[in-house]
């Protein structure tokens, strides 16, 4: 019929075949192009750090040769590191700080989100946007006022203050997250675990934790990640070496005046980002997706 | 000892909306009640202030001789499921069964012989180790009644828990649950929008609208004795027709009058319940499409044949459904499928008026 109507002159269109698929493979190639640029923009700098971490310092200053590859690597940065009385004291304390914090945030992110998730009481709403709200300040904006609260509580170049200070900026963003966390979980769960006869806090240890471990571990490496890279509020607080964290002890022992120990600074480096690497790598094994999978009707 | 019983129920949301509005229902130790109604008539909210998982606004709800309006649900001695099965993800099957066990802390050998005979009577023993993600739908919803078979509750309350299943499914699971309440006679209340899962579960049936009770009655009660025009539409499929009528009397007899050329004689049984009515025309005559059928030779008591032109014709297999209109009403029938029906065409139909019901345009009741 519709070869009548098109006339008699009209030639047939060719289909086109596989246009779909060609579609596909275009957009694939186009995901790749712009992956690769993105990676190698993101592993550039750590290449860089790992490569001048093995050279001796007499290699970093002759630059002769391909900067970008070690000529005779050699560990002796890392071997001053280990060491070095001091450095260990900056790796310890950024240890026990980043630990702290950790514990401390996920404990009240947890708690807090459950409340503002399920349990529904006047306001909830109120103080989810609230506490999402305090994330948006910026720390570099907070710390001038905070200056004065740690300084009237005696905390000033002490490495407590950090365990103070760091939950501040980690819990908002942590509670935010696993409140997106616990509201995904259907409520037939709570109810059916209320019947089942748990009480709130068996609900909250016994269901919502292990079905939102998922959520969790993004909230840890985030609170993780306040507590270990931080550089302003240790810079500010903190003066004397023996309450240095890592990020400041690196600037404070590695640089002097105009003199930059480039091996042993990417060397320290290296060491201060190995502990997320190693963590993030190990946690995300458990971040497995679609976990809640088979509660409900998918 | 497990009635339940629900006395001046009220559930009021902020706004003065009341999904219930002041209901009384008893039911009794091992009875099997479903609460039926369409969307919004308030059966999830009464099966959930039962369950304690509303608050009640006012009234009482009883169980077992308490009244159990400030009891937390993991003290009514309640097992509930639910249209989402709402398993344990985390926890494999034996484990989401025996939960409820392990927090009231009954001994290990004791949980393990509640699970094991609870998985024998479903048929999920095999897979007591795996996770509700590698289980099919029917079989999810089978562990989450073994989760409430488990506990041995004074009574089971199931929130939809066939209306996420296929069709054939279904129909299974349906029977799988009648067969389970006569293994372990609990009492049970049981929510569903589904008139026929409600007709075939049930020990009584109460059909709930706008937050208030229709009726309450046997299924066959209802289907034959419906009170309201609301229970009469709402159970049977495909539902009863209801055409206006007037109703004349003429030389001592009473006739129900459906336009100027349709019309017919009322039972000699009915006729002394509506002889009140004779002359009233805001009726409306409900005859149900099973009582609307093709005309056969011999003649019957209280059936009378006339002639339609059919609108639309639908085969079912053992049956045919046929649609025409009277006075712009639309009405089905149910003809045998050789009787020859064709769209467009006239045909000779019979209405069996022994099942007809009068009802009260106005009030909605059934006279």
């Amino acid at each position: 019929m519709t070869s009548v109507t098109a006339g008699a002159g009209a030639v047939p269109r060719k289909p086109k075949v596989g246009s779909l698929e060609r579609q596909n493979r275009w957009a694939l190639r186009g995901s790749y192009a712009a992956l690769s640029v993105f990676v190698v923009m993101f592993l550039i700098p750590p290449f860089y750090m790992i490569m001048t971490s093995l050279k001796s310092s007499a290699e970093i200053s002759a630059q002769k040769g391909n900067p970008w590859i070690a000529q005779n690597p050699t560990l002796e940065n890392f071997i001053y590191l280990i060491s070095n009385a001091q450095f260990q004291r900056y790796f310890f304390n950024s240890v026990w700080v980043t630990a702290l914090v950790v514990v401390i945030s996920m404990t009240i992110a947890i708690l807090a989100a459950f409340s503002l998730s399920r349990m529904g009481f006047k306001g909830s709403q109120v103080i989810s946007t609230g506490v999402f709200l305090t994330y948006l300040v910026p720390p570099s904006l907070l710390f001038i006022p905070l200056f004065q609260i740690v300084g009237s509580l005696g905390l000033i170049n002490n490495t407590w203050v950090l365990v103070l200070l760091f939950p501040t900026l980690a819990v908002p963003f942590c509670t935010w997250i696993m409140i997106g966390y616990f509201s995904s979980i259907p409520r037939e769960l709570d109810e059916a675990a209320l019947i089942d006869g748990a009480n709130y806090l068996q609900i909250l240890t016994k269901i919502f934790i292990p079905v939102a471990l998922p959520g969790i571990i993004a909230a840890t490496i985030f609170a993780f990640t306040v507590g270990w890279g931080a550089f302003l509020y240790p810079l500010a607080y903190l003066y004397s070496a023996d309450q240095a964290v890592l990020t400041v002890g690196i600037v404070r022992e590695l640089i002097r005046g105009d003199v930059f120990a480039w091996g042993t600074i990417m060397a320290a480096c290296v060491m201060g980002a190995a502990p997320p690497i190693i963590i993030y790598t190990f946690l995300m094994d458990y971040y497995v997706a679609g976990l809640t999978a088979g509660a409900t009707k998918g | 000892m497990s009635q339940v019983s629900i006395r001046k129920v009220v559930k009021a949301y902020e706004g003065d909306v009341q999904a219930v509005k002041g209901i009384d229902l008893e039911i009794g130790d091992h009875e099997f009640v479903v609460l039926v109604g369409p969307s919004g008539c308030g059966k999830s909210t009464t099966l959930r202030m039962i369950a304690g998982l509303e608050e009640i606004t006012s009234g009482e709800i009883w169980i077992g001789g308490d009244v159990v309006n400030d009891v937390p649900p993991r003290d009514r001695d309640i097992a509930m499921v639910f249209q989402n099965y709402a398993l344990y993800p985390h926890m494999s099957v034996f484990e989401n069964m025996a939960f409820g066990l392990k927090l009231r802390k009954f001994p290990k050998d004791d949980i393990k012989r509640r699970v094991d005979d609870a998985a024998k009577m479903l048929d999920i023993e095999m897979l007591l180790d795996r996770k509700p993600k590698a289980l099919s739908g029917g079989q999810r919803q089978r562990v989450a009644m073994g989760r409430a078979i488990v506990r041995n509750p004074k009574v089971f309350l199931f929130d939809e828990p066939l209306s996420n299943l296929d069709a054939k499914l279904r129909v299974q699971m349906r029977t799988e649950i009648k067969k389970v309440h006569q293994l372990v006679p609990t009492t049970t209340i049981y929510v569903t929008h589904d008139q026929v899962e409600a007709m075939t579960l049930a020990d009584r049936v109460v059909v709930m609208n706008h937050g208030v009770i229709e009726q309450v009655g046997a299924p066959q009660e209802l289907y034959h004795n419906p009170q309201t025009r609301f229970v009469a539409g709402f159970i049977g499929s495909p539902a009863m027709n209801f055409m206006p009528c007037r109703l004349e009397q003429a030389a001592g007899a009473l006739r129900v009058r459906l336009s100027d050329k349709l019309s017919f004689p009322v039972p000699a049984s009915r006729t002394a319940r509506y002889s009140a009515h004779a002359g009233k025309s805001n009726l409306v005559l409900g005859l149900r499409p099973e009582h609307i059928l093709d005309a056969r030779p011999h003649v019957e008591p209280d059936q009378h044949d006339f002639d339609m032109t059919i609108d639309v014709v639908e085969p079912m297999g053992m049956e045919s459904l046929v649609y025409f209109t009277v006075e712009g009403v639309p009405v089905c029938g149910r003809v045998s499928p050789n009787a020859g029906a064709a769209a467009g065409k006239s045909m000779k139909l019979r209405a069996d008026l022994s099942n007809m019901h009068l009802i009260d345009d106005s009030t909605g009741k059934v006279l």
